[in-house]
């Protein structure tokens, strides 16, 4: 081997990222948390962001937030992360704040605090990961569970006469004037890996910018809760969740604005 | 106006108990209140809305008193003394948040000016909180120091002394007030906050820059963490009974009637008491300003040389358990309740001449 080839394999091209903690993950296996910490680890050391953020994690799956990303994090009780990092930013508006929430979190026992935290146009950014269920308590009905599905406690599969509608969080926290950026991404084939990148990248800047409340809504998997292989899962987001919950951007404010 | 007391020239302001604990809570350096409107306590977040941003503090209205009272986690996390207020019903709804904070220890001051209840209840004022105040409403089980002032003087230094206690301890810290003693307007010496505690919070979450990253929270699932985690909150509130306790003394020398009251309960009896004593009638008082940690020892002790320990409470009675729990004396306790309404100094100097036979 020449020298130059020798350069050619020294050169890293594919690294953990700095905020990413190098332990094991003891996420079930096709789980998107991995994912989604991942691209959050990478885009806090993109802006460098590592030293002055504080993090906001909830209850369930997500609360083991502090376990891997190399940040300081408080925990909320359930669905509070909002109005935590709304006491953590107005303390320390010089520090990144965002949270890590799912979807019984964020979009059943915390609606209020989310929709306030928009509605103050709160200098946060909130990563939403939505996979249809309650994951650590053994994948009950959450308000997003698709119509027809079977959790613990619907078995025979979601009613909208009785259990109403999946609600469509993107969408209506875009509706509200204090949402600076809303959007919906999933992470099921490495382009929309790349695009949820993006994504990311695109809140932080907005808190960076204090443009105001950003959102990033992840159609994720629970592969165990779901009773599917992970392959199979990862055609559930790419079939029926994404025809129900479209991705793309719903909200973009381009300056600081007043009505 | 100034008077003089001794060589210092004091302040002497007049105002109501509600915006004196706020007047107190600047003064010890909180510049975070947050808060949801209710009677009968509007006075404390209308005067925080005013002050609060000329001295580059923060006021902020929230969605609810669930919300309220994570802001206050998350601003407690960050490191800053910051205060709340609310009465019963709010109160309720905070008792979640404040489970949280004493499992994740972070604190913050909590004021409750109390109404009556149970349920919407009324805006009379009524002293019906004391078992959720004293005894701690949320869950897993956690104590936290609860002051009860009885004047508005009382309303300032103790507003100063919560926020000392709540960061000796590292806990929430709760004041106990009424509607009385929350809009009764009188003068109140100003006298300044000196701190006896160290404001370090090296805990505090403010980004890890030169140090490792640290959280703040309350869940521990491994081994037993939680067991841990419990008997060292348990040594934290047994060092709050030891190092605590405060109470008045009022004319306890040499009385054979002992009122045990705190709040405006007691404030109304001390005129009673001092009608009472113009009559012969020996008659005294041990107002507990401390309602946890409770002053037990000292019921214990008065409650063994009188013949008669009067316990007055504006609710059908609740500390009257925690005096029953202090002495053996049972047989010499009596109980006047007044749910939902002030008695009134005629009520409990009737109560006491009867005790004195003088009737």
């Amino acid at each position: 081997m020449t020298d130059k080839g020798k350069d050619r394999f020294a050169k890293k091209v594919f690294a953990r990222p700095g905020s990413l903690v190098d332990v094991k993950s003891h996420f079930c296996p096709g789980c998107h948390h991995g994912i989604a910490h991942r691209i959050l680890a990478e885009t806090i050391d993109h802006f460098d962001l590592r030293e002055k953020t504080v993090g906001v994690a909830c209850v369930g799956c997500a609360v083991f937030l502090y376990d891997y990303i190399d940040v300081d994090v408080a925990e909320a009780p359930h669905g509070r992360a909002p109005a935590v990092a709304t006491g953590v930013k107005r303390a320390q508006p010089d520090k990144f704040v965002f949270t890590y929430q799912g979807d019984g979190d964020l979009a059943a026992i915390g609606t209020s605090e989310v929709i306030h935290a928009a509605n103050r146009g709160e200098n946060i950014t909130v990563l939403f990961i939505n996979n249809t269920t309650y994951g650590m308590t053994g994948g009950q009905m959450a308000p997003t569970t698709m119509l027809g599905q079977k959790t613990s406690t619907s078995p025979y599969g979601r009613d909208f006469r009785k259990d109403g509608y999946p609600i469509k969080m993107a969408e209506l926290l875009a509706t509200l004037e204090g949402t600076a950026y809303s959007v919906r991404v999933a992470t099921s084939t490495p382009a929309q890996i790349r695009k949820a990148k993006e994504a990311v990248k695109k809140a932080f800047e907005m808190q960076i910018k204090e443009m105001g409340f950003s959102i990033v809504e992840f159609l994720s998997t629970c592969p165990t809760n779901w009773g599917m292989k992970p392959l199979d899962a990862q055609k559930r987001v790419l079939g029926e969740m994404s025809e129900y919950f479209p991705l793309g951007v719903y909200k973009e404010r381009k300056q600081a604005d007043f009505l | 106006m100034a008077v003089s007391v001794g060589a210092r020239v004091e302040q002497r302001v007049f105002m109501k108990g509600n915006e004196a604990i706020c007047v107190g809570a600047i003064a010890a350096g909180c510049r975070f209140y947050y808060g949801y409107p209710i009677t009968p306590q509007n006075d404390i977040p209308e005067y925080m809305s005013a002050h609060m941003p000329p001295i580059g503090g923060t006021f902020l209205q929230a969605e609810s008193e669930v919300a309220t009272i994570n802001f206050l986690l998350g601003t407690s996390a960050s490191g800053k003394r910051v205060m709340t207020s609310s009465s019963g019903p709010g109160i309720s709804l905070m008792q979640e948040g404040l489970s949280y904070m004493a499992g994740s220890e972070l604190p913050a001051v909590v004021v409750n000016i109390s109404r009556s209840g149970p349920g919407l209840g009324g805006i009379a004022p009524s002293q019906g909180d004391y078992f959720q105040a004293v005894k701690c409403g949320g869950h897993g089980g956690y104590r936290m120091p609860v002051l009860a002032p009885h004047s508005v003087q009382e309303m300032y230094s103790l507003s100063m002394l919560a926020f000392d206690l709540a960061d000796k301890y590292r806990n929430p810290a709760m004041i106990l007030g009424d509607a009385i003693v929350g809009q009764m307007k009188e003068p109140f010496v100003q006298t300044p906050y000196v701190s006896t505690v160290s404001q370090e919070k090296p805990w505090a979450l403010t980004g890890c820059a030169g140090r490792p990253r640290q959280h703040v929270k309350s869940l521990y699932l491994k081994d037993n963490a939680i067991e841990v985690h419990n008997w060292k909150l348990h040594r934290k509130y047994l060092r709050m009974q030891e190092e605590e306790v405060r109470y008045e003394d009022y004319h306890l020398d040499g009385a054979n009637i002992a009122v045990v009251a705190f709040g405006t309960a007691a404030r109304v009896s001390k005129t009673a008491i001092q009608w009472a004593r113009r009559e012969g009638i020996a008659a005294g008082m041990l107002r507990p300003i401390t309602l946890f940690p409770f002053p037990g020892a000292q019921v214990d002790e008065v409650a063994r040389r009188v013949d008669v320990l009067l316990v007055i409470e504006m609710n059908t009675g609740q500390m009257l358990e925690d005096v029953k729990a202090s002495t053996t004396c049972h047989d010499k306790i009596r109980f006047l309740g007044k749910p939902c309404a002030m008695p009134t100094p005629e009520e409990i100097h009737g109560a006491l001449r009867k005790l004195a036979g003088r009737e």
